[in-house]
């Protein structure tokens, strides 16, 4: 390989630099190259200088960079900028490596940025950013420097727009700022890419109000009349994300957008229909779908998907149109499409028959169709399902048992499973239909796969009891205990034999997983990761406290409450709160955070006093809390035993700590402190604390089941509420119920509406509540508990009163 | 949780182009160079290909959106370049990187933009792309700059009397035979 280096062929001597580059992955020893290279790098031929130093650098590690430490900052600020743009670059890619090294390089770099070459301005300013860009202080000065002296390459520019939007995200800074003045002022850059650059950086900024937009879109729609089509499809698909937040400011666009419906490259056209569906009026969607069916075919699958989501949005919007919508949704569930295009299209179908009872029985009758010939088995399981829910609300159940008893026929095991269940719901709630269904239940007995067969002979066994209670608990609603809770709880059972049965109410709800809120509806490239089961907060809290041993004799964690802060924002100490409800008790951990770096906390507890008969039995000190990190401590309160409807309480807390003061620079504390304290805001425990929230589908069944041996009735007058809708509100916050039947949305312009909550009370007792409200001269509201346990049912009213 | 559906979540980098590709009239791959690793095997990467052949072949738009990235993309008789970038890419930014590798390999092709005459200048073709985009970092937009450095002699470079390919395959040998000395 030396021997090639000494040809005088440039070409060949350029191969070489590319081979070597491709090897650097698999050949480890390359000293024996390392030397012809650098002498390259360092010759007099320019033409082979900048690619020797892409090269070389693509072999050497750390040790071998500090030996041509010297080379590579001259290369940097040479005159040649082929040399420099190499230096630059390759400087970048050792960042990750080598960090330490490529640090010392930042003067030449900032000398570099100087150049008069765009590319070399653009590569300069990238590695001196990503050199600085953990210390926020640096980049702003480094940002003021550059927008001031006015860059010449716009590739920079683009650079310079991303940093300061960051910039401008980290800071939550107002918009009134030089940052965002200096991305506004190059909307009237020369160049295109600058320009679009900025525009697409304002629009993505949240908070942006109507006017700092405008300049923005009005950029953007002439971008739309651009003869390059790469301008129209970026202008086209801002302005669709601008649509999604401020239709109105997109408006002016709409004469714009409708010229590109018939644009030829089909992803601009798809785009611009989909934004006028989001800006247009009613009366335009006619017309518009009309334009989309005609092409949705030959669009690709990722804008198909988009179309349906715009589509569904537009259905929200414009509820009287679900028959125009529904009609193109199944037109297009049964054109080809893969699995994600169809999953959104039944998902929007759904969610039309959920907020539209007009639209359910089409509805319902288009997804019958659908599954008589899906191939997907997740999609058919979840129209079953939805079958199962509602198909027995209709006026004419029976006719979708024939659809639901053909599943079981044809399909796979995890549909079939799937179509008795839903049978098994159409038995349960029409009495006329349960011979016909008890039927079929005993065909379905004889399945070849044990789950069907399981199914069928266990809602054979409810339906055929004919009462109500046991349909509710085993056929509508399921179980709502936390999955992990229930394996930890069968496990403990298992391992201590007892005599007493095993007793569901000792398992944790179910609380929603903490989930990732959805990023950019945009496609995504398709995920390869499995779905792993989301742990909730709860289980996390369970853990945590399970490890002390002060709280292992408490029982099963029944609720955790939201933090609550107890200091205001820029104090010297922040803490908030956490309250943890178990059966008996409850335990209070404070997170604490030391935020003066001059100070060492030490035994901190939080003293509490309470208003009423709580009982402070113990107190675990968070140890140290050193400048900055967050520690804990906790205080376990006994629950009243001698009144059971004293629910809500009023804890005033004090900090209570011994400080160390400290030397700020080197966090080494004082041999001897002193005690201290630090009030807090008070800390309310209510009767939400009590109550953990429960979704019941079906709570007609629910109110059933519970019966009526403990129904207590009380009428209120909401003096200082105008609203229904502000009444639904704050008796769902105050109460920490779960709303049901979707009764937490108020229909517009009515005067009286019912609201169903639903929950479990310490101690696990479900508890309902079914309030009639009427909106008159002020709201009225006339309130009435079932529970499994009187006092419950007195909590309840008591805490609303 | 508004602004995290407009947000573009990237952090700003100099890193812009995830791949250039030439792909032939029936799809099939001239060239093909890959910066990351978001298509990881030959396989996915030639079904990557095939798949934005299939979308873009028959259309003369210049841009468009598959498999979540954008696919900045020009033809010529018989050939199809293709830029590949993220979605959050600027797209124009992108569409420079394509019209200087269009532009300098028309200069060097002596305006003969065909399958034979590109691949009878494979090496002019490695090294222009190996000057326009380093590691995924955009190095030089100006195709003047990029024939410049290019620097190929055309007509009177010495006809050696080993062809390329088997340079490089001697030099493979060697480097592999000086290894394990």
């Amino acid at each position: 390989m030396t021997r090639l280096f000494q040809s005088n062929d440039q070409t060949l001597r350029r191969m070489c630099y590319l081979t070597i580059k491709e090897m650097a992955n698999i050949s480890e020893d390359v000293i024996i190259v390392t030397s012809s290279l650098t002498k390259d790098m360092t010759g007099k031929e320019d033409v082979y200088r900048g690619p020797a130093i892409r090269a070389l650098c693509r072999i050497t590690d750390t040790t071998m960079l500090q030996a041509i430490e010297r080379y590579m900052k001259q290369a940097i600020v040479d005159k040649v900028p082929s040399v420099s743009s190499s230096a630059l670059v390759s400087s970048l890619h050792m960042v990750k490596m080598s960090y330490d090294v490529v640090k010392r390089w930042v003067n030449e770099a900032q000398e570099a940025a100087s150049s008069d070459n765009i590319m070399v301005q653009y590569h300069a300013l990238g590695l001196l950013y990503h050199l600085r860009k953990n210390d926020r202080l640096a980049v702003t000065k480094m940002l003021n420097k550059f927008t001031k002296s006015g860059l010449k390459s716009p590739f920079a520019y683009c650079m310079l727009i991303r940093i300061a939007s960051k910039l401008l995200d980290e800071t939550e800074g107002g918009h009134d700022s030089p940052l965002f003045d200096f991305i506004e002022s190059c909307l009237r850059n020369k160049n295109e890419m600058v320009v679009y650059e900025a525009a697409s950086a304002i629009v993505h900024m949240p908070n942006c109000t109507a006017r700092e937009l405008a300049p923005a879109v009005s950029v953007l729609q002439l971008f739309c009349s651009s003869p390059k089509a790469a301008l129209r499809y970026a202008a086209v698909r801002t302005l669709n994300k601008v649509a999604m937040k401020h239709p109105s400011a997109v408006t002016a666009c709409n004469l714009d957008l409708e010229n590109l419906i018939t644009d030829s490259n089909r992803s601009i056209a798809t785009l611009a229909i989909t934004t006028l569906l989001k800006t247009g009026s009613e009366s335009s969607v006619d017309r518009l779908m009309k334009q989309i069916s005609s092409f949705v075919s030959e669009i690709s699958d990722e804008f198909k998907v988009v179309v349906v989501q715009a589509i569904s949005a537009l259905c929200q919007k414009y509820p009287r149109k679900h028959s125009v919508m529904m009609n193109f949704l199944s037109n297009m569930l049964r054109d080809d499409g893969g699995f994600e295009y169809k999953r959104a299209i039944v998902d929007c179908i759904i969610s039309i028959i959920e907020e539209n009872p007009e639209s359910k029985e089409t509805g319902l009758a288009h997804l019958c169709e659908f599954i008589e010939d899906c191939e997907h088995t997740v999609l058919a399981t979840k129209i079953l399902h939805l079958l199962g829910k509602e198909g027995p609300r209709t006026p004419q159940p029976s006719k979708y048992i024939r659809f639901i008893f053909n599943r079981v026929v044809l399909e796979s095991e995890a549909v079939r499973a799937a179509a008795v269940s839903a049978l098994a719901k159409f038995g349960a709630q029409n009495d006329d239909l349960l011979p016909s269904v008890l039927v079929l239940m005993q065909r379905c007995m004889m399945d070849s796969d044990d789950e069907v067969r399981d199914r069928a002979t266990f809602y054979m066994n409810v339906l055929q009891q004919k009462q109500k209670a046991l349909n509710a608990a085993y056929i509508f609603n399921g179980l709502s205990v936390s999955i992990p809770g229930l394996e930890k709880s069968l496990h403990q059972y298992t391992l201590e034999p007892s005599e007493k049965p095993f007793d569901m109410k000792s398992v944790p709800l179910a609380t929603t997983p903490i989930t990732e809120p959805k990023t950019e509806i945009a496609p995504v490239a398709t995920s390869k990761l499995p779905e792993k089961l989301a742990r909730s907060r709860q289980d996390i809290y369970q853990e945590q406290l399970a490890a002390i041993p002060e709280f292992q004799s408490l029982g099963p964690l029944f609720k955790s409450s939201e933090p609550v802060q107890l200091t205001e924002a820029e104090t010297e100490y922040v803490v908030r709160c956490v309250k943890h409800t178990f059966a008996r008790h409850m335990v209070f951990q404070f997170d604490c955070t030391n935020t003066l770096n001059d100070q060492l906390l030490q035994k901190v507890v939080v003293q509490m006093e309470p208003s009423e008969a709580y009982e402070v039995i113990h107190y675990i000190p968070a140890p140290s809390l050193p400048y900055s990190q967050p520690g804990s401590c906790y205080s376990l309160v006994r629950l009243p035993d001698d009144d059971p409807t004293a629910v809500s309480c009023t804890f005033s807390c004090t900090m209570k700590y011994l400080v160390r003061d400290c030397d700020p620079n080197t966090g080494e504390p004082d041999d001897d402190g002193y005690d201290d304290e630090y009030v807090l805001e008070d800390l309310e425990v209510t009767v939400a604390d009590h109550i953990q929230k429960i979704l019941k589908p079906n709570f007609g069944a629910a109110w059933d089941e519970v019966g009526d041996e403990f129904e207590k009735e009380e009428t209120f007058a909401l003096a200082s509420v105008r609203t229904l809708d502000e009444a639904v509100g704050n008796i769902i916050s105050f109460l920490g119920m779960q709303p049901c039947e979707r009764s937490d949305k108020v229909p517009e312009n009515k005067n009286s509406h019912v609201l169903f909550l639903a929950g479990v009370f310490r101690g696990g007792h479900d508890v309902l509540v079914r309030a009639r409200l009427a909106l008159a001269d002020g709201v009225t509201m006339q309130v009435t508990v079932r529970s499994s346990e009187e006092t419950v049912v007195d909590v309840i009213l008591a805490s609303v009163g | 949780k508004e602004h995290l559906i407009l947000r573009k979540g990237t952090e700003p980098s100099l890193y812009t182009v995830k791949a250039v590709l030439i792909l032939d009239n029936d799809g099939d791959r001239l060239y093909a160079k890959y910066y990351d690793d978001t298509y990881p095997t030959v396989k996915e990467q030639k079904a990557f290909e095939k798949n934005i052949f299939n979308k873009t072949h028959r259309t003369d738009s210049e841009i468009a959106l598959l498999e979540g990235l954008t696919v900045v993309y020009k033809s010529n008789i018989d050939l199809f370049f293709y830029v590949i970038g993220s979605s959050h890419e600027n797209e124009l930014m992108l569409m420079a990187v394509l019209n200087c590798l269009f532009d300098s390999l028309s200069q060097m092709l002596r305006k003969n933009v065909e399958r034979r005459a590109l691949l009878e200048n494979m090496e002019g073709l490695f090294l222009a792309v190996d000057e326009i985009v380093d590691g995924g970092v955009i190095l030089e937009s100006d195709p003047q700059q990029v024939v410049h450095r290019v620097a190929l002699r055309g007509d009177d470079v010495p006809l050696t009397e080993q062809t390329v390919t088997q340079v490089l395959q001697s030099a493979k040998e060697q480097i592999k035979w000086s290894l394990l000395r």
